[in-house]
């Protein structure tokens, strides 16, 4: 069969979702980034909600999510993008708003934001990639580096002597009552794949039902700054990432089922 | 019917900010403004429906005034000097992505802690930019409590039509005075979406992004031009101020907000013993009414500029004049009003000697 009478319209079993625009992406290959804007495009399309939704984006490596999706989005100052959501959804409650964050952004400069957004019980999504290490900057030490891992200002390691333990910050803002839905994915696998999407649905059903504050931490990865291949990065994340960071809910209406090992 | 009542200028405000029309307002307290969210916290919601949200911090206030002014609506958020401080990256992020919203910073006497009583110490800070990069903001200077109400309307107006945030910079003296206001007729909700506005996108048009991160160098030039281009159109047309007893005068004092009235009662004091003063008051800071200073340096024979710091306005009195007159200077800091006879003092000590 030629490439004429495979390409129809039947065969294919994805396509682009209308909601990610033609735009080739700045991310390195094998970085999870992409893979998250195209699981919230897709997500966005199957509700119908590309004309209501509204995003923040952070700044790191995701600084220009507003690229890629075609929906209206506000790009945040570093840190403050659960505020600036939460400015946003407060005037606009009937509209799906999420921000979009790394974990520099997230748990290190915009912890104070990350909190007490979610204590408030914010209406809103918050989606939290995890790489373990500040990208944008060039690969320094972010606060879920993990014990040993090098990093530009860990040279030797994270030592915790020196620069305290990794931040579990899904844990702790699980904890909180505003928070509705806390849930650990990865996008290192198709079964993770299939997993954050169903995590991301859920979260903007949730919000369409106001029930507070749905957070979905994805453990990623950045191949360039681990200094690895795409696929040795998903590898190491899988040995080490996520054991420190297992994979599941943290806390869902159906009770808590963190699942320690890879997920599904 | 125009109401009539006694009220705190902090109060004052935020009434105005209701019956503005306002739709959310953000903030964190601090001494001497805490009574603009307290006293929305007791009306706004109840009567209006408007957002209001004690923030965790200035940082995250001004974060959310970003995130809520995007969606084209009035917003507003106010502190005082360390919360301001707090507030300058938000400030340059809202400028550059160029989101309409009111700041009002009812300033204390600085450095760092300082104190709670009434400064001027925050000029530079709100004149000349703040935070990082090349901005500026439309600054409105009350001097009476009537000022804090009529501002805000003309402040909300002043943002939307350029698309720039627009401070009240009042002293705190200015937030805790009680004084009799006349209370506008509430204005009617903002019903109009704006077109740049984050609202969620239609499919009849493209999507809205608001961003000050333009990583292409030309692109941000021409940002940078384009922003320029506006705060001209702004000196060109939005240049604000008052005169009293200018016409005749020998000697003008400059003054802004509460200084302003005591210079002019300084002025009325030195009349009576024979000193033709007058009062220049710039109403708006930014723009600064430097034509008409100038226009005054040819008729005058000395200034004497009045601020309660260390001499910040009287740089731009300094460029307004072009050297052609001389320009004293007499300033209280750390919270001290200057007094009428303090003043006179300063314009017989500084001129008279010279007039005669
Ligand atoms: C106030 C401020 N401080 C520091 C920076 C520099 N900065 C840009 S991105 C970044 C780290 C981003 O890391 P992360 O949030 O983990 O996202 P990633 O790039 O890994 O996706 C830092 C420190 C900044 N832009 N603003
Ligand atoms: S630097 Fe890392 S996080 Fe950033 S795009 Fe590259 S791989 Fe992804």
């Amino acid at each position: 069969m030629d490439e004429e009478n495979i390409c129809i319209k039947e065969n294919l079993v994805y396509e682009k979702p209308a909601t990610l625009l033609d735009t080739p992406m700045h991310y390195c290959p094998g970085c999870g980034h992409g893979v998250a804007h195209r699981l919230l495009a897709e997500v966005i399309d199957e509700l119908g909600i590309q004309e209501d939704t509204i995003g923040v984006a952070p700044v790191g490596c995701a600084v220009f999510a507003y690229n890629y999706l075609d929906i209206d989005m506000q790009e945040a100052a570093h840190g403050r993008a659960s505020a600036v959501a939460t400015g946003i959804k407060r005037l606009l409650p009937d509209k799906y708003v999420f921000s979009y964050q790394g974990d520099g952004d997230l748990a290190a400069i915009g912890t104070g934001e990350t909190i007490h957004t979610c204590n408030r019980g914010e209406n809103i999504l918050i989606v939290f990639i995890n790489n373990g290490i500040y990208g944008m900057t060039g690969g320094q030490m972010a606060p879920t580096t993990l014990v040993g891992m090098k990093s530009t200002t860990t040279p030797y390691g994270r030592d915790t002597k020196i620069m305290g333990n990794p931040l579990k910050i899904t844990d702790l803002i699980a904890q909180l009552p505003g928070v509705y839905y806390a849930t650990r994915c990865a996008v290192n696998t198709p079964n993770n794949v299939r997993r954050t999407k169903k995590a991301l649905l859920r979260s903007f059903q949730y919000q369409k039902e106001k029930k507070g504050l749905c957070f979905v931490e994805i453990v990623s990865n950045c191949p360039s700054n681990w200094k690895m291949t795409p696929l040795e990065s998903n590898k190491w994340l899988e040995e080490n990432m996520i054991p420190f960071y297992p994979l599941g809910d943290l806390k869902s209406p159906e009770g808590k089922s963190i699942k320690p090992q890879n997920g599904e | 019917m125009k109401e009539l009542t006694l009220m705190k200028g902090n109060e004052a405000l935020a009434e105005a900010a209701i019956r503005s029309g306002c739709d959310a307002y953000f903030g964190y307290p601090i001494t001497p403004q805490s009574e603009v969210l307290e006293y929305l916290s007791l009306h706004a919601a109840k009567r209006t429906g408007m957002v209001v949200l004690q923030a965790e911090s200035e940082v995250a206030a001004i974060n959310m005034l970003y995130g809520a002014g995007g969606t084209g609506k009035k917003v507003m958020t106010s502190s005082s000097s360390p919360g301001i401080s707090l507030m300058q990256e938000g400030i340059s992020y809202i400028a550059c992505a160029e989101i309409p919203c009111l700041i009002v910073n009812v300033v204390r006497g600085g450095p760092g802690l300082g104190t709670i009583q009434p400064s001027q110490g925050d000029y530079f800070q709100a004149v000349k930019g703040g935070g990082h990069g090349d901005y500026r903001l439309i600054v409105l200077a009350p001097s009476t409590v009537q000022e804090m109400v009529d501002f805000v309307p003309k402040a909300f107006d002043l943002a939307f039509r350029y698309r720039n945030p627009v401070m009240i910079l009042a002293d705190g003296a200015l937030g805790q005075m009680m004084e009799k206001v006349e209370l506008f007729e509430p204005i009617p909700r903002k019903t109009n979406i704006e077109p740049w506005a984050t609202v969620g996108k239609p499919k009849t048009r493209q999507r809205n992004i608001l961003t000050s991160l333009h990583i292409e160098p030309d692109k941000m030039e021409q940002i940078n031009i384009h922003l320029q281009n506006k705060y001209k159109k702004i000196q060109q047309n939005e240049v604000q101020y008052e005169s009293y007893k200018c016409d005749d005068a020998e000697i003008i004092l400059t003054a802004y907000g509460l200084v302003a009235r005591i210079c002019k009662k300084t002025a009325d004091m030195a009349r009576e013993k024979g000193i033709k003063v007058g009062v220049f008051r710039p109403i708006t800071l930014f723009p600064f009414p430097y034509n008409q200073i100038r226009e005054l340096a040819n008729k005058v024979k000395g200034i004497l500029d009045v601020e309660m710091n260390a001499g910040q306005m009287i740089e731009d009195v300094k460029l307004a004049i072009e050297g052609k007159v001389p320009v004293e200077f007499h300033g209280r800091m750390g919270g001290v009003v200057p007094t009428p006879d303090e003043i006179l003092l300063k314009i017989e000590e500084k001129f008279v000697g010279e007039l005669v």
